[in-house]
């Protein structure tokens, strides 16, 4: 795909390039530096304020997104004012200079951030002025070969007791079956959704826990787990159930007799709340089956079952990779359903919480850094899958 | 073919009866909550909610003092034609319809007779809402009458909070984006292959990998526990997803309508700002939902950037904070969680043709 706009006719000269190049790299990061001082600038002065609540919300919500937008219009006069040679050269780093920048300094910086700290022990690497490097060598590199441990931080991720519950977790029961169950369970929906009047609204029903946060659905699904004790009527939906059948009440994601099995309590949960999101995916890849196909089978003597399993199955299969690999991403971040539900004890650690754990509460920055670079690993296969993608759409020659 | 369409109705009557089923199983976890939520802060502590749909209890139908019958509390004692001691009195003593049940102490209790008939628990009403609702001191009334002074949850505050988060965490990352995207769709720039590359190898990067690097530049700058902080890390964790999906959109719009826009002599922000917005609303509106839900309910990076001062927490927190420290305490969860939830699922409701518009556009957060 070609791009449009005035092209420079004229080959700049060495200078000229060495000039545009500074011009676009100053303001990709000239953008948000200015941005950023003036809402710092803006924040400071509110909060030294003493006005109501909601007018300071106000104030912040219109400082925020309109001194973003001013800023945007600023430099782009600012550059439309200069020669058309030089707006053509610098105009687009108006456009994505700032989105650059801050993926930069969010995500892609972080991430060798992230590496480096963790190949150091529990404070990190030491806190020196980078340009010590320079002017006093010797002492720089003695103070961080002092705290430099190289991989052991990872043979501890893969060796440590707690880690090895909560990569357990995240595989067996995360992975091997949260994953297919909410596939399992969105196909099914979208299956009966598909052959019913009632679609509309069961699929938006079904959808709906998607709008709910990780810790509402924490305080919902305590709810149904509540134990009352022994003797008070049962308030939780669950436990209910067991004392009118006979049963032995517990507390269950704290029933730790069965663990690990009562990782699959919060499982649950998990389904309750993602299957909506497969379901609408595998519902508009059903849509798309043509209808020749399955009428012609039925024509043929087909079963239902038969037509689910040979012809639906096969002709969704994409999505249906899809839908599971987001699932796996996901159920690999793991955090809030796990945290507020259990704090991570009895047995329910997720390589999140220990990330969480290592990182703010136990402050060891170097373990928890190496957990989070385990975390990017797992993901790179995915990462790979999407820009091969990229290539093969071709979108950019 | 009167046994193909019979054969078809009781296919229908199938589908739609299990599917009315999981749809049950799916609503009952909310349905309870939300129930619960109204209730007297006593009655969810001691019966279980489906008490407020109608169902057959026992209903005290009169009261004996055992001490005017002159009864023996130590032996057998015979009341309404039932002989039983204090004891099995205690326990509950059923006969065919009714049942003699002991309330209070043996000294000076009672002899109440029960009958089983058809009851709702309703006595429904807003108080849990306005405990947790308001801050500093709540009068909230106990069931015997007297009131008590308790300090309130202040979920208003923090509805406030989860407002000036999630207003600005979710307008500025999609405007950075739009123009990044029209950046990379229509306009020439050296390096625009690569860094559009980057971008997509950012979409599933986890965002741990940044938290403990961007909580040390904040600590810095001293952005940490600032909205100003918040709005960078939500901005810079969904810029990726956004830039990607409306680039998609931006790329996909008719080249004509743009040539003809340049011929005219309009530059790029013109193009952008009155052509390339308008026509791209349906997309910013389905990552606007994205990011509003996502901001909305995070928890992990408001827990980490805002920190523990009370005065900016979001909504999500304090629910989390009340599961913390009192986790009993249903009638404050089930009103919280409730509040929680109100405004995304009003979002949710009103946009849904928008949410699952950008779900099927492929949108996978990091």
């Amino acid at each position: 795909m070609a791009t449009l706009g005035q092209t420079v006719n004229k080959e700049p000269k060495l200078v000229g390039k060495v000039i545009a190049w500074l011009l676009r790299v100053g303001l990709a990061i000239l953008i948000p530096l200015i941005a950023f001082f003036f809402l710092y600038q803006g924040f400071l002065f509110l909060r030294a304020s003493d006005a109501p609540k909601w007018i300071i919300a106000l104030v912040a919500i219109v400082w925020g997104v309109g001194g973003v937008a001013i800023l945007y219009y600023i430099f782009n006069k600012l550059v439309e004012s200069l020669s058309p040679d030089w707006t053509a050269r610098l105009q687009p780093f108006v456009f994505v200079g700032p989105a650059l920048a801050l993926l930069i300094w969010f995500l892609a910086l972080p991430a060798l951030r992230t590496f480096y700290i963790s190949l150091f022990g529990r404070n990190g690497p030491p806190d020196l002025p980078v340009t010590m490097a320079f002017t006093n060598p010797g002492e720089y590199f003695a103070a961080v070969s002092a705290q430099f441990v190289g991989l052991s931080n990872y043979v501890a991720v893969f060796t440590d007791r707690l880690m090895l519950g909560a990569l357990r977790n995240n595989i067996l029961f995360w992975i091997g079956i949260a994953t297919p169950l909410t596939v399992i369970a969105g196909l099914l929906i979208a299956v009966l959704a598909d052959r019913s009047k009632f679609e509309r609204t069961a699929k938006s029903l079904i959808f709906m826990p998607m709008a709910i946060s990780f810790v509402g659905a924490s305080v919902i699904w305590n709810f149904i787990y509540e134990v009352s004790p022994p003797g008070a009527p049962q308030i939780g939906l669950l436990n209910a159930i067991v004392a009118g059948l006979g049963g032995q009440t517990h507390g269950w994601t704290n029933y730790t007799v069965i663990a690990p099995w009562n990782n699959l309590f919060l499982v649950i949960i998990v389904v309750w709340l993602q299957a909506g999101y497969a379901m609408v995916l595998f519902s508009a890849a059903i849509k798309g089956i043509p209808e020749e196909i399955i009428e012609a089978a039925r024509m043929d003597g087909a079963t239902e079952i038969q037509i689910f399993f040979r012809i639906i199955i096969p002709y969704i299969l994409g999505t249906i990779i899809t839908v599971t690999t987001t699932i796996i991403i996901f159920t690999l971040k793991i955090f809030d359903v796990v945290w507020v539900m259990t704090g991570g004890q009895y047995g329910t650690d997720v390589i999140a919480t220990q990330f969480y754990r290592q990182s703010f509460i136990n402050r060891n920055s170097g373990f928890g850094s190496a957990i989070a670079i385990v975390l990017l690993l797992a993901v790179v296969p995915v990462m790979i899958y999407n820009l091969r993608q990229l290539r093969e759409q071709e979108t950019f020659r | 073919m009167k046994s193909a369409s019979s054969q078809k109705l009781s296919n229908t009557l199938l589908v739609n009866g299990i599917l009315g089923l999981i749809v049950l199983l799916w609503l009952i976890p909310v349905i309870g909550v939300f129930a619960s939520s109204f209730r007297d802060r006593f009655d969810i502590q001691t019966t279980p909610w489906w008490n407020v749909l109608p169902h057959r209890d026992w209903v005290a139908t009169k009261t004996i003092n055992p001490r005017e019958l002159g009864l023996d509390t130590n032996g057998p004692m015979t009341v309404e034609g039932v002989t039983a001691t204090f004891e099995e009195m205690r326990a509950g003593v059923e006969q065919g319809d009714t049942r003699l049940i002991w309330i209070g102490t043996r000294p000076i209790g009672k002899i109440q007779v029960q009958e089983k008939q058809w009851v709702t628990s309703a006595n429904l009403n807003l108080e849990n809402y306005r405990q947790v609702l308001l801050g500093k001191s709540v009068q909230i009334k106990l069931a015997d009458g007297t009131t008590q002074t308790v300090r309130g949850d202040d979920f208003s505050g923090s509805l406030l909070n989860s407002l000036t988060v999630t207003i600005p965490a979710t307008i500025i990352p999609i405007l950075i984006a739009a123009f990044a995207a029209y950046g990379f769709a229509w306009m020439n720039f050296p390096g625009r292959r690569f860094w559009f590359i980057v971008v997509v190898a950012l979409l599933v990067v986890p965002l741990q990998i940044a938290l403990v690097p961007v909580l040390r530049d904040f600590a810095s700058l001293d952005l940490n526990g600032t909205f100003l902080g918040i709005w960078l890390a939500h901005t810079g964790f969904g810029l990726p997803l956004a830039t990607y999906l409306l680039f998609n959109y931006i790329s996909g719009l008719p080249r004509e309508t743009l040539e003809a826009a340049f011929i005219d002599g309009a530059s790029h922000f013109t193009i952008f700002t009155r052509l390339i917005l308008p026509l791209s609303v349906p997309a910013l509106a389905s990552f606007a939902i994205f990011q509003f839900l996502w901001v909305w309910n995070d928890y992990l990076v408001a827990l980490i950037i805002l920190g523990p001062d009370p005065n900016v927490r979001v909504v999500t927190m304090t629910l989390a904070s009340i599961v913390g420290s009192r986790g009993q305490d249903w009638h404050l969860l089930t009103a919280g969680a409730f509040i929680s939830m109100l405004i995304p699922l009003v979002v949710f409701f009103g946009l849904q043709r928008y949410f699952v518009r950008g779900l099927l556009a492929g949108s996978v957060k990091g």
